[in-house]
C-alpha cells in the first residue's frame, strides 16, 4: 500500500463511503445550525426569520440551561464513578475461581442487553414505586417508612438507573483488562512483600487504567445523550431537577414547539462534547503511551 | 545464612501426583541448580520453596525454622522470573525499589540501596526509563536488582535466561556466577539447558518425573551417573547408548560411552562404520558413524578430523570411560574406579 498507484487506487475505492458519511453528518448538522438562527416556532407556520443569535442568548441565559449543565455534568460524573468503581470490584470477583462462575458472568452481562426505556419503566414501577415497589415492600417489612425515589431523591435515582445499565459493559471490559494482567507480576510483588491492598494500588490499578480510560470515553459519548430513562421515569422533573442538555432540547423543540431554539441548544451541546472530547483525548494520549 | 531442607514434600494438582514425596538439603551459600527435561516439577519445586503454591505434604525449614505455612514475603528468599515479571508502569529505579517502599524503609536508605545495585548490574544510566525501552539483558538485570537490593537469604531463579539469544545467555551467566561469587548468597536456578547446570552449579539436582535421579557435583554427574536418565542428559552431544549383543560382550545390559571417549580413526577400531554426518567446528569435529548391527554413534575428535559422507572408519572405547547399566538402567559396578576428575 505504499506506491502513489496503490494510494490513489484506496482513495478511489473510499470515497463513497467518506462521502455517505460526511452527508449523513453534516447535512443534519448544517440544518441544525441554520434552523438556531432562525424564529421557528411550530405554531406559527410560515413566518420564519433571520433573527441572528438571539436563540442563543434565550438559551444560555435561560436558568433551566445551567440546571440542564449541571445536571448532565452530574449525571455523567455520576454514572462513571459507580460504574468503574462497581465494575472493578465485580471484576476482581468474577476474576476468581468460584462454583457457578460461568453462569454468573452470564447473569452480570443481561442488564446491557435491556433497553433503557424498559429498564427504566421496570425500575419506576417494580423497585422505585413508594407503593407497589420491591424497595417500599422491604421498607415495611422492616416497620421503615417507604422513600419516594424519584420524588424525593429524582437525580440520585436516574444515576442509579443508568448505572445499572452501564455496569455491565465497565465489568466486561475491566475483566477483560484484569484476565490480561501476568499471573508472574503479582507473584513478584507478593514475594516483594507487596499486601493485597499494595497489590491491589500498585500492580492491578495500572494495568487496569488503560480500560477505565477506554471505559470513561465510550460511556462519556452515550451518557451525554441519556434520554429515555428521564423521559420515562421523571419526565425532567420535578421542576428541572432531572432536566439534562439532551432533555431540555427536546423540551424546547417539542414541548414549546421552539425549534430554533432548541436547534441552537443542539449546537450548544455538540461544543460542550466536543470541548468534553478534547479533554478526554488529551488523557487517553497520556494514558495510551505506557 | 540461607540453609534450606525440604523434608518429604509433595506436591499434586487435583489428583496429579506432580512431586512424590522429596528430601532435599540445599546448604548455606551454595548454587545449586534444578534441571530437567521440560514438565518434571521444576518450576513448581521452586514455587514449592518459594511459598507461591501450597505443599501437599511434608515440610520446608529455612535456616532452621519451619517454614512450610509461612507467606511468600516472609520467607526472606527473592526470586527471579522467567518472565522477568517487571512492572511496567514504574521506572527501572521504583522496579528495583518496589521490595524496599513495601519494607516501608524511608527515601535516603532506600535511594541508596537501589543506586548501589544500579552500579553493580551497570543500570546507572537506565534508571529513569521504563522496562518497556530495555532490552532483554537490561530487563533480565533490573529484575536481579529488584531481587539483590532486599537482601534475601536466597535467591530462586526460574529460567531466568531461556529469552535472551545465545550469546547474552552466555554474558549473563558469567555475570550470576560472578553475582553469586561476590554476594556468597545460596541460589537455587532452575534450566532445562544441561550446560547452564553444568556451567554454573555448585551443586546439581537431576529431575525426571518430580524425582531426584541424582545429586551432585558437576564432574561427579559427568563421571558417576546413577542410571540411564543422568548418563543421557549430562553431557553434550549425549552418551552413545548400545544394547545388545555388544553390550553383552563388556557384562552389561546396556553400555553407554560419551563421543569424547570414542577414539576415531581410520584405520583399525573395535567397530567399523561409515559417516552419515560429519560436523567440523574447527576446535573439534563431530562424527555421526552408522555402525553395522549397533546403529548410530556420535565420536568426538579434537580438532580438524577430514572424514566425510560415506568415508569408513573405525571406533575404539576408552575402556575405563565406559558406563554399564543393568536392565533397569541403573549403573553397575560405576564406570571406573579412577577417573581423572578434570
Ligand atoms: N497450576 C497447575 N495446575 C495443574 N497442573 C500443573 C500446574 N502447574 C504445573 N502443573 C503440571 O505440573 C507439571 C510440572 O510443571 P512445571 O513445574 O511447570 O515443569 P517445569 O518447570 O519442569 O517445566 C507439568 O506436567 C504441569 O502440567
Ligand atoms: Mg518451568
Amino acid at each position: 500500500m505504499a506506491t502513489a498507484h496503490s494510494r490513489a487506487a484506496a482513495r478511489l475505492t473510499m470515497s463513497p463511503a467518506v462521502v455517505l458519511l460526511l452527508g449523513w453528518m453534516l447535512i443534519p448538522l448544517a440544518m441544525t445550525l441554520y434552523f438556531s438562527f432562525l424564529r421557528y416556532n411550530l405554531l406559527m407556520p410560515g413566518q420564519e426569520e433571520w433573527i441572528g443569535v438571539l436563540n442563543y442568548q434565550y438559551f444560555l441565559t435561560d436558568p433551566a440551561f445551567f440546571a440542564a449543565l449541571g445536571n448532565t455534568l452530574a449525571l455523567v460524573g455520576g454514572v462513571l464513578v459507580l460504574t468503574i468503581a462497581g465494575g472493578i470490584g465485580l471484576a476482581l470477583l468474577l476474576d476468581r475461581p468460584f462454583w457457578g462462575r460461568g453462569i454468573v458472568r452470564l447473569l452480570i452481562i443481561a442488564p446491557f442487553f435491556v433497553m433503557p426505556t424498559v429498564s427504566a419503566l421496570v425500575w419506576k414501577n417494580m423497585l422505585m414505586n413508594p407503593v407497589n415497589g420491591l424497595f417500599a415492600a422491604i421498607a415495611k417489612g422492616l416497620g421503615l417508612q417507604p422513600f419516594d425515589f424519584l420524588a424525593e431523591a429524582p437525580l440520585s435515582s436516574i444515576i442509579l438507573i443508568v448505572t445499572w445499565q452501564w455496569l455491565p459493559f465497565a465489568t466486561l471490559i475491566l475483566l477483560t483488562a484484569l484476565q490480561s494482567l501476568d499471573s508472574e507480576r503479582l507473584e513478584a510483588a507478593e514475594m516483594d512483600g507487596a499486601g493485597a491492598v499494595d497489590r491491589f494500588i500498585h500492580i492491578i490499578l495500572p494495568h487496569l487504567a488503560r480500560a477505565m480510560t477506554v471505559v470513561t470515553l465510550i460511556q462519556t459519548i452515550f451518557l451525554l445523550s441519556v434520554f429515555a430513562e428521564i423521559l420515562v421515569t421523571t419526565n425532567g422533573g420535578p421542576g428541572t431537577a432531572t432536566t439534562n442538555i439532551t432533555y431540555l432540547v427536546y423540551a424546547q423543540s417539542l414541548l414549546q414547539f421552539d425549534v430554533g431554539g432548541g436547534s441552537a441548544g443542539g449546537i450548544v451541546a455538540v461544543v460542550l462534547a466536543n470541548i468534553v472530547a478534547v479533554f478526554l483525548m488529551r488523557m487517553i494520549g497520556r494514558n495510551l503511551d505506557i | 545464612m540461607g540453609q534450606i531442607t525440604l523434608d518429604r514434600v509433595t506436591k499434586s494438582f487435583g489428583d496429579i501426583a506432580v512431586i512424590p514425596p522429596l528430601d532435599l538439603t540445599i546448604g548455606n551459600g551454595e548454587f545449586v541448580v534444578f534441571v530437567g527435561p521440560s514438565g518434571c516439577g521444576k518450576s513448581t519445586l521452586l514455587r514449592l520453596i518459594a511459598g507461591l503454591e501450597d505443599v501437599s505434604s511434608g515440610s520446608i525449614r529455612i535456616d532452621g525454622k519451619d517454614a512450610t505455612a509461612l507467606p511468600p514475603a516472609q520467607r526472606g528468599l527473592a526470586m527471579v522470573f522467567q518472565s522477568y515479571a517487571l512492572y511496567p508502569h514504574m521506572t527501572v529505579r521504583n522496579n528495583i525499589a518496589f521490595p524496599l517502599k513495601m519494607a516501608r524503609l524511608d527515601k535516603a536508605a532506600i535511594d541508596r540501596k537501589v543506586e548501589a545495585a544500579a552500579k553493580v548490574l551497570n543500570l546507572t544510566s537506565y534508571l529513569d526509563r521504563r522496562p518497556g525501552q530495555l532490552s532483554g539483558g537490561q530487563r533480565q538485570r533490573v529484575a536481579i536488582g529488584r531481587a539483590i537490593v532486599r537482601e534475601p537469604t536466597a535467591f530462586l531463579f526460574d529460567e531466568p535466561l531461556s529469552n535472551l539469544d545465545a550469546a547474552l545467555r552466555v554474558n549473563m551467566r558469567l555475570e550470576i556466577s560472578e553475582l553469586h561469587a561476590s554476594l556468597g548468597t545460596t541460589m537455587i536456578y532452575v534450566t532445562h539447558d544441561q550446560v547452564e547446570a553444568m556451567t554454573m552449579a555448585d551443586k546439581i539436582v537431576v529431575l525426571n518425573a518430580g524425582r531426584i535421579e541424582q545429586v551432585g557435583s558437576p564432574i561427579d554427574l559427568y563421571s558417576r551417573p546413577r542410571n540411564r536418565f543422568v548418563a543421557g542428559f549430562i553431557g553434550s552431544p549425549r552418551m552413545n547408548f548400545i544394547e545388545g549383543e555388544a553390550a553383552r560382550g563388556d557384562g552389561a545390559d546396556c553400555i553407554g560411552i560419551r563421543p569424547e571417549h570414542l577414539a576415531l580413526s581410520t584405520e583399525s577400531g573395535r567397530w567399523s562404520g561409515t559417516v552419515t554426518v560429519s560436523e567440523h567446528l574447527g576446535s573439534d569435529t563431530f562424527v555421526y558413524v552408522q555402525v553395522e548391527g549397533i546403529g548410530t554413534l556420535v565420536a568426538r575428535a579434537g580438532g580438524e578430523f577430514p572424514v566425510h559422507h560415506g568415508d569408513r572408519v573405525w571406533l575404539t572405547p576408552q575402556t575405563e570411560k565406559l558406563h554399564r547399566f543393568d536392565a533397569q538402567g541403573n549403573a553397575v559396578s560405576s564406570a571406573a574406579p579412577g577417573v581423572k576428575v578434570a
